[in-house]
């Protein structure tokens, strides 16, 4: 249980390149947010009786 | 008085005239449709809704945490739960935030006199990066201390230090707690209701009578 918190407490690592400088959780975290928007604008939204355009 | 007089409210009252106004500019038929444009019918509108769902779980677990108080939430199974569950409600709350900011940039939400929606949006981000920075300085363990030393230096020199003490735990606990929630819901449910009373931004490239 020590030995885990100590783990968790570590330093993040970081990706350096050139003047970009981010830890990698948070270099995870964008990737997924930009992933998750692409499949947000890809994945067909479920229509109303399954037919095509709710319309007003 | 009559009830005509009454019921028409005529006269020059401020009551009335807002009356009037809401009626005019917020009929309930738009404040609570049931019926959207066809354009609506994307995974992209919902990052708004998901955000607003974060907000509420980040509120309601914010209200049991300000109950029991941290010597609870920093030592107790039921308290480490909420205050995790705090914590990933912000998480959430933001990412799906700057994923309907990103959505709504794509699509230039702010065309057809939609600018002071867009502007109330901005102004709910950097609110809550005050939320977010007062949350993290009231946590009241070594992160918070060690966020609050170094954090005065940069609030010293932007020359907001003589009133906004980021050392001072019962200013930021207050401002987290109290003021900074208040903001965030009043604006929150300002951009809500201009969203209402304009209704949502059609394509770009939407034919002109679909986007009306």
């Amino acid at each position: 249980m020590h030995q885990e918190g100590n783990r968790v407490d570590n330093p993040a690592a970081y990706l350096h390149l050139g003047f970009i400088e981010i830890s990698l959780p948070n270099l995870a975290l964008v990737a997924g947010m930009v992933v998750l928007f692409a499949i947000a604008i890809v994945v067909p939204f479920p229509r109303e009786g399954g037919r095509r355009g709710g319309g007003r | 008085m009559s009830d005509d007089v009454a019921s028409e409210g005529s006269g020059g009252s401020w009551t009335g005239a807002l009356r009037r106004r809401l009626a005019h500019g917020l009929p309930m038929e738009r404040l609570l449709p049931d019926r959207q444009p066809v354009y609506v019918g994307s995974w992209v509108y919902v990052f708004g809704v998901v955000t607003i769902a974060a907000l509420v779980w980040t509120i309601a677990s914010g209200v049991v945490l300000a109950f029991f108080g941290p010597q609870w939430w920093h030592t107790s199974a039921a308290g480490h739960f909420f205050n995790s569950l705090h914590f990933w409600s912000v998480q959430l709350f933001f990412v799906f935030m700057v994923l309907h900011l990103w959505g709504q940039f794509f699509m230039a939400a702010w065309r057809d006199g939609r600018a002071p929606t867009w502007m109330i949006g901005a102004i709910i981000f950097l609110v809550s990066i005050a939320a977010a920075f007062t949350g993290y300085l009231a946590q009241q363990n070594l992160d918070s201390q060690w966020i609050a030393a170094n954090a005065k230096d940069a609030i010293n020199s932007s020359g907001a230090g003589g009133f906004f003490n980021v050392l001072n735990f019962g200013q930021m606990y207050g401002l987290h707690v109290m003021l900074v929630p208040i903001a965030v819901t009043i604006l929150v449910v300002l951009h809500i209701v201009q969203v209402r009373m304009r209704g949502v931004v059609a394509p770009i490239d939407a034919p002109r009578e679909e986007s009306e």
